[in-house]
């Protein structure tokens, strides 16, 4: 066994592209583990929980960990990082006399000979920064980047609205501007409904469901989950309402959000109601409207017939009840089916738990019946969100998969702009193993789907619906639906 | 609120994948080159509370404004002592404030030689030992008396200097009159040839200069920006080179010199000298570009540097909205090219006031407009434009008056931002003599250097200590 350390200064690349050639240098025959990441103290603590001897590194150099069974599949592992590092940099032969590439969005700006909007996701810590300079360069702002104090939140605020600019976000996953998707954003055709959503993937099983009934959207602003907190006190979402309101394509705005801080919910409402469109309000949570209802409510009041959205459940279902675990990657996805679990089952286990006492242990090991939003901020620090990196979802499809008492799995899949180019083609083999483990220990293991998806994502939809059946899941395009399938299969109900 | 008025241009900061799926929809989109900023753990703490403080903007936008308007004229030629009040035994010079114990062996021997030249040392060895117990003398920073000084800076009270006047913000700043190169004070030398210089030149220089520039300036101002702005387009950057703006103010003082009722022998000497220095005009850009800076001082919230400064062991720098604090780390050696048959093992760390031109907006910021010294940045002229175009990365401004023609004419880039700077990690391009590390060596080369990363980030925690919290009120 051979080991490599080696620390390269000043050497940066983003984490994301990290991820991917450590992925790539983990594959190289004769690799028994490999990482290559930028030297923060997370990052030293994976080594070194990898068994490496981590060298004195900080987070601006490049530390690279390479544990193969010879000096040969060492040197081939150094090369494949080699090749990927270098595929990941579009930066690379810079003609002399060329302009340097901008190194802050003030500078893109200018290059750009102006700008309207700045999309923010550098680590939580910096994002700040990138934010008020984009501010202060006439842009609004998505600030994609979680883990921004809410007194940043609110500087950020403060100074779009002296701007008259927006601020989306912190945390905020998803918008579409014009047609454009920003961050994760389904493809969605245009039309009369404009969405002004506290919630990421709120906002894309909205504008999913919209999208079942070919009713198209606007625009939907994001404006970070906190928003409509005492602290932020709804100052983006006042702002977002203004601008559809003033929007001649927008005829009817949804506004989602958790349910929000009383006083902040009345003014809110009061100035909902103070505009000439009409605003249909949408709080997620235990006893309101699933966000399918909502966009039933939405389609109804626009004049159109609402539809139960499409779903593909001819699999067997699974002999006995059991616990069911969910493994999500949108978190209000997860919530939303939490909620709708919880009413059947009781007590639903989580990260982001729906009463405290709920909540899973530290280890974030599942009991009985569980929900884990692996896209919440705790477990996305220093590591990519799980609709672009699905490896730690795909670890644990197998640990609970191979828990005895579990009888059914429940997944979100995200497609759109910014998803995984294709989730299917890596979940499906992991879904059929599981299932094929677990019948050959006498048990059976239902999977259900929501795809949160449209005809016209990049992902081809209908592609990856099949390969998730074939895989022998249930496939449903609303999470409320398949959340009660669910859990009719866990409580041995025949669905 | 025009942001929902038609298809968004889209700046992308962080994940590159956000990057593409925009570019996969075809939406124009500029995606940043960002990296992690110097400093250690918290720096990003310090930064967002500097940035977030409401005064930057307006206190930014003010030292800009500043710092670009300031003029310069040249309005007398008088000795030191007179001009800045130095007594016998005080000198002034480069960089922040050192000992005789870390003096590096370029200040050493300049303070050395002004003491022989003073006549406080019959030799060499007396004063240094004079020096060394500190018995009589005292030195202070050039720049804690309005003055810049190149190299080590050294300023005794019978040398004279350039008094130059900004007629915008009202400032005045000093400068030394220039020596030449080779062996000569500012690099450390002491040798007989260069005190002998020295007494001529405040013996007949000094007055000449005196008399031509009072006759003149009786008429019409001398204005050294305007030269400075010309030099920029005849090949000079201002500070590795000033031929074209040295001949210009020869142009523009000659008929003053030769009327001036000097003897011819005197006048002619003194033409020879003024144009043979090639960099005689330095001594002039330099107290120019510290007329602008200092206009831009003492603006609460400011992040804009008023001050990079090395006197041969330190390099040291200054804020504006942290006064007149130095934040100094350890000066690096230049790299370019020698004379003769010194190396880079003869050289002294990084010295001089003359990064004040840098501060300015020109020297090193300029490299793009003097193509003829490109090998101090790499041989070809596209590393000279390329150098030229990452300061405007870290600064805050483009100079209305000080152009590049490679580059259009586009104003140098002006006003550096000690949060740009850290953000970034791209350190200030500054060109510069190199002097022997020995003292009395004199100059061994010149070249390029950066300051120490580190003095940066010190900056702006230094900023933040004094901002508000944030969400302090916007």
């Amino acid at each position: 066994m051979t080991e490599l350390i080696d620390v390269r200064r000043g050497a940066y690349h983003d984490s994301v592209t990290l991820m991917q050639v450590s992925r790539d240098v983990a594959a190289v025959d004769g690799v028994n583990a490999a990482q290559v990441a930028m030297g923060t103290e997370l990052n030293l603590d994976l080594m070194r929980g990898m068994g490496f001897n981590t060298p004195p590194a900080g987070p601006n150099d490049l530390v690279v960990a390479v544990r193969a069974a010879d000096e040969d599949a060492v040197a081939r592992a150094v090369a494949a990082m080699e090749l990927a590092l270098a595929s990941g940099s579009g930066g690379s032969g810079n003609l002399a006399g060329d302009e340097p590439a901008p190194r802050t969005v003030a500078s893109a700006t200018r290059r750009a000979g102006g700008a309207d909007l700045a999309l923010v996701s550098v680590p939580g810590p910096h994002a700040f920064t990138e934010a008020m300079d984009a501010l202060g360069s006439g842009l609004s702002v998505l600030v994609f980047s979680d883990n921004v104090p809410v007194e940043q939140e609110v500087r950020l605020k403060d100074e779009a609205r002296a701007r008259g600019l927006l601020v989306m976000g912190p945390d905020c996953g998803t918008a579409v501007v014009s047609g454009v998707g920003l961050g994760f954003a389904n493809a969605v055709r245009p039309g009369p409904v404009g969405i002004v959503a506290a919630s990421g993937t709120g906002a894309q099983q909205l504008m999913c469901m919209l999208d079942t009934r070919e009713v198209g959207v606007s625009h939907c602003l994001g404006v970070g989950g906190r928003d409509l907190s005492a602290a932020v006190a709804g100052r983006s979402t006042k702002t977002a309402l203004a601008m559809l309101d003033d929007d001649p394509g927008t005829e009817l705005i949804v506004l989602v959000s958790k349910p929000p801080d009383p006083a902040v919910a009345a003014d809110v409402t009061a100035y909902a109601e103070s505009l000439e469109t009409p605003v249909l309000l949408a709080l997620l949570g235990e006893g309101q409207d699933d966000l399918t209802v909502v966009a039933a409510r939405a389609v109804q009041a626009l004049g159109r017939t609402w539809a139960e959205p499409w779903s593909w459940d001819d699999q067997q279902h699974p002999a006995a009840s059991g616990h069911l675990r969910g493994l999500f990657a949108g978190g209000t996805l997860c919530d939303e089916a939490m909620v709708i679990a919880s009413a059947t089952l009781g007590e639903i286990r989580s990260n982001i738990p729906l009463r405290p006492e709920w909540a899973l242990g530290p280890d974030l090991r599942s009991i009985g019946h569980a929900m884990v939003d692996l896209g919440d901020d705790a477990l996305t620090q220093g590591r990519p969100h799980p609709m672009i990196d699905q490896r730690t979802r795909i670890d644990r499809i197998a640990v609970e998969a191979a828990d005895p008492t579990v009888s059914v799995l429940l997944l979100d899949v995200v497609l759109g702009h910014g998803a995984h180019p294709d989730p299917a083609a890596e979940l499906a083999p992991e879904l059929a193993a599981v299932r094929q483990q677990a019948a050959d220990a006498g048990r059976d293991v239902a999977v259900v789907v929501s795809l949160c998806a449209t005809v016209d994502d990049p992902q081809d939809s209908r592609r990856q619906a099949e390969l998730l059946h074939e895989a022998g899941a249930a496939v449903f395009l609303s999470n409320a639906a398949a959340a009660r399938h669910a859990v009719a299969l866990a409580a041995g109900v025949a669905p | 609120m025009s942001l929902l008025e038609g298809e968004p241009r889209v700046v992308t900061v962080g994940a590159q994948l956000f990057s593409d799926a925009l570019a996969s929809q075809a939406v124009p989109v500029t995606q940043v080159d960002w990296r992690p900023p110097l400093g250690e753990v918290g720096i990003e703490d310090a930064l967002t509370r500097v940035i977030a403080d409401p005064r930057i903007a307006k206190a930014n936008a003010t030292a800009i404004d500043r710092l670009l308007t300031a003029g310069a004229e040249l309005v007398d030629v008088r000795p030191a002592s007179e001009a800045l009040g130095l007594q016998p035994g005080q000198f002034l010079h480069a960089g922040p404030p050192i000992g005789w114990e870390r003096a590096s062996g370029p200040l050493r021997g300049a303070l050395i030689g002004a003491m022989v030249y003073e006549n406080l040392a019959p030799t060499p060895e007396t004063a240094e030992a004079a020096l060394a117990s500190g018995t009589g003398v005292s030195w202070e920073p050039c720049h804690h008396h309005r003055t810049v000084g190149p190299m080590a800076g050294v300023v005794s009270p019978s040398m004279w200097v350039f008094e130059l006047r900004d007629p915008v913000h009202g400032g005045t700043a000093f400068c030394s009159l220039n020596e030449g190169l080779g062996k000569v004070l500012r690099y450390g030398a002491y040798g007989p040839d260069v005190i002998e210089r020295l007494h001529w030149m405040s013996d007949v220089l000094g007055p000449l200069l005196q008399t031509a520039v009072r006759r003149h300036v009786a008429t019409a101002p001398i204005d050294v920006k305007a030269i400075a702005t010309q030099m920029l387009q005849m090949g000079d950057e201002g500070h590795n080179r000033n031929r074209a703006g040295t001949l210009m103010f020869l142009r523009e003082l000659l008929p003053d010199l030769i009327e001036s009722g000097a003897p011819t022998a005197d006048v002619a000497k003194a033409a020879a000298f003024i144009g043979g220095n090639d960099h005689f005009f330095l001594n002039l850009g330099m107290p120019a570009c510290k007329l602008a800076t200092d206009a831009a001082r003492d603006l609460p919230g400011s992040s804009v540097v008023v001050a990079m400064a090395r006197n041969g062991t330190d390099f040291g720098i200054q804020v504006s909205g942290t006064g007149d604090r130095w934040f100094t780390g350890p000066a690096n050696t230049p790299e370019g090219l020698f004379l003769g048959a010194f190396g880079p093992e003869d050289a002294n760390p990084d010295i001089g006031d003359s990064a004040i031109t840098e501060t300015g907006g020109i020297g090193g910021f300029a490299m793009a407009a003097a193509p003829a010294i490109v090998k101090f940045v790499g041989g070809e002229v596209a590393d000279a434009i390329e150098a030229t175009r990452l300061m405007y990365e870290i600064t805050l401004a483009e100079s209305p008056t000080y152009q590049v023609p490679v580059l259009g004419f586009r104003g140098t880039p002006t006003g550096i931002d000690a949060t740009l700077v850290t953000r970034t990690g791209i350190l200030p391009h500054i060109n510069t003599g190199m002097a022997g590390k020995v003292a009395g060596t004199g100059q061994v080369g010149a070249g390029l250097v950066n300051p120490p990363a580190e003095i940066f980030p010190a900056a702006v925690r230094a900023l933040a200590e004094l901002a508000p919290p944030v969400g302090g009120g916007a």
